[in-house]
């Protein structure tokens, strides 16, 4: 399979500070991925150097075939960034806004109208394509931004956090249009901070923090990969009354607590179910009665806290 | 592809844009790219029209009736004789605030992020520059016009006819062309549109009144007038005042013409080199 984007030992620090810890990454054509992390792990920083905005200090990056950072112009040609600020004009009108962008990828006027009126069309604009883009709603504008992206026909698309800041509604818009750009064979490399977003898109996820790569796989290879089950267990009483410390309490059984606000529901990811037996056990002795219990499969978003409260943890790829 | 069935796509996949045959675009050379920009900066203005009147025509004709009826009996006389003085500079009174719209605009691209996707564009990069600049142009020119019209009406005759007026009113539009270029590198260099137009303010108002603009250097006392006559904005009053008269020296418009062009040399590229920089 011929690949879109290939990165190897990239590294990025801003003021002796590493943001990028030295990445490896492989986008197969046609491909989602989607480089998953919180705020500040760096993804941002890769996706603009993937982009051509930023130079890496170290590594390197082919971006449809061409060096990122000697062949900026090549892969610009190629791609295209929405990023996580709609890219804009305020004080043009949507149709004039697309209408600037097609001209300044060569379209003559007459097609860059055309065009304008079509994409607009198909991406459920037309309503407002005549007013002044200040006026648009959060959801309106990422549309658009998007609808700006694919102009030029870009084999790779960018999308930096398409979706953040997004009611549900819009944000499921914008997920139908990224599932049409990859219909059309589109490659799209996506970040966000939404585990929802990547088990919905994509076809592989890359989980980022701290400026290095934690885990790699499908949804469903990530979900498998933190031994399967999460035990969910509903005490009596709230644990933080409790004199005893039950996180270090369960750490002394090598076990962890996943985080979460409930101070009744204890969530531990358990490898086979023999071990929920132990845990309760354990509960009991320690004077902590519990209401009831239930074993699951983990979700992302529980996958996603596991990695990234446990040291770097090879997962698969 | 996603193994997930339960997409529904609400945007028709068979539109024709995706099936259009992917396009062999070539990408718009330096002239077409500046063109666009123009067009763009246009467009800014005819979408926003009541705030561009204010700013040409209202703004210039009340300061300049302000300007004329509140000063001109106490300073020569009679509000005639000021406006024969007062009005050439008075251009440049009402016209240099403008450049800071070049700086303002620029930094609003780059913070808003419209200015990232320019800079993924395979096309001439200075163009988003020279093109709005190049329409700021003609804003200040209709400005200038409006506000020599205006002055015309109140009685400004220009002594130099009508080609002293025309070569008056094309100096003082290159000046604050060339001015605008300190601006647009300010632009570049700050974080907030408020950044410049707050700073240029504190630049522009001391400089603005600090010159012979409205009233003769010769008036005041001697260190005064030395500041007063070597600021560049009195140089440029001086030229404009000048040509309009036809009193001009060749020195005189030396002054001026130099003026404008080491602006314009010193500080277009280098807003282009720091802009290039930071798309590099």
């Amino acid at each position: 399979m011929p690949l879109a984007i290939e990165v190897s030992g990239l590294r990025k620090a801003y003021n002796g500070i590493e943001v990028v810890k030295g990445i490896d990454l492989q986008v197969k054509k046609g491909e989602l991925l989607a480089l998953l992390g919180p705020n500040g792990a760096g993804k941002t920083t890769i996706v603009s150097m993937l982009s051509t905005l930023i130079k890496p200090d170290a590594g390197t990056a082919f971006v449809a075939g061409y060096d990122a950072a000697t062949q900026a112009n090549d892969v610009r040609r190629n791609i295209s960034l929405t990023g996580q600020f709609a890219a804009l004009d305020e004080g043009l009108t949507g149709h004039q806004n697309i209408v600037m962008i097609a001209r300044l990828y060569g379209y003559s006027v007459k097609e860059a109208c055309t065009l304008a009126d079509e994409l607009i069309e198909a991406f459920g604009l037309s309503d407002a394509k005549d007013r002044i883009v200040q006026t648009y709603s959060g959801g309106m504008r990422r549309r658009l931004d998007i609808l700006a992206s694919v102009i030029n026909q870009p084999e790779i698309i960018f999308l930096d956090e398409p979706t953040t800041g997004l009611d549900l509604q819009s944000r499921m818009q914008v997920w139908d249009v990224v599932r049409t750009l990859l219909k059309r064979g589109t490659t799209v490399l996506l970040t966000t901070q939404y585990l929802e977003e990547a088990d919905q898109l994509a076809d592989r996820v890359v989980i980022i923090d701290k400026g290095s790569i934690v885990a790699e796989g499908t949804p469903t290879q990530l979900k498998a990969s933190t031994g399967g089950k999460t035990l969910s267990i509903q005490l009596q009483h709230p644990y933080q009354v409790n004199a005893i410390n039950i996180e270090r309490l369960l750490a002394r059984h090598h076990l962890t607590l996943l985080q979460n606000t409930d101070p009744m529901l204890l969530k531990i990811p358990v490898t086979e179910a023999r071990r929920a037996n132990q845990i309760i056990q354990l509960l009991l002795d320690n004077d902590m009665p519990v209401a009831h219990f239930s074993l699951s499969d983990p979700s992302m978003d529980e996958v996603f806290l596991a990695l990234l409260h446990t040291p770097s943890k090879e997962v698969m790829s | 592809m996603n193994n997930t069935t339960k997409a529904m796509p609400r945007i028709a996949p068979d539109s024709s844009l995706f099936s259009r045959e992917s396009m062999n675009l070539a990408s718009p050379n330096a002239v077409t790219a500046v063109r666009i920009f123009v067009w763009r900066t246009w467009k800014h203005t005819s979408n926003n029209l009541f705030a561009y009147g204010m700013d040409v025509v209202l703004a210039p004709v009340l300061t300049l009736l302000i300007f004329t009826y509140l000063f001109g009996g106490a300073i020569a006389g009679s509000t005639t004789a000021y406006l024969q003085y007062f009005l050439p500079g008075f251009l440049l009174l009402t016209i240099l605030p403008m450049t800071v719209y070049s700086g303002t605009t620029l930094c609003q691209d780059i913070v808003k992020g419209v200015y990232n996707r320019f800079r993924t564009m395979p096309f001439w990069q200075p163009a988003t520059m020279i093109g709005s600049v190049l329409m700021d142009g003609l804003r200040y020119m209709s400005a200038a016009l409006v506000s020599f019209g205006v002055g015309m009406l109140l009685g400004f005759r220009p002594e130099g006819g009508a080609i002293g007026a025309i070569m008056a009113l094309l100096f003082i539009v290159c000046f604050a062309f060339s001015v605008s270029w300190i601006f647009s590198m300010m632009g570049v260099l700050v974080k907030k549109p408020e950044t410049v137009s707050g700073t240029s303010m504190m630049l522009m108002y001391p400089l603005l009144f600090a010159s012979n603009i409205l009233v003769d250097s010769d008036t005041m006392p001697g260190w005064m007038g030395v500041i007063v006559e070597l600021n560049p904005i009195s140089v440029a009053a001086t030229t404009a005042r000048g040509l309009m008269h036809g009193t001009a020296s060749t020195g005189d418009i030396a002054a001026g013409v130099g003026v404008c062009l080491l602006l314009l040399l010193l500080f277009m590229p280098l807003t282009i080199y720091f802009y290039m920089k930071k798309v590099k």
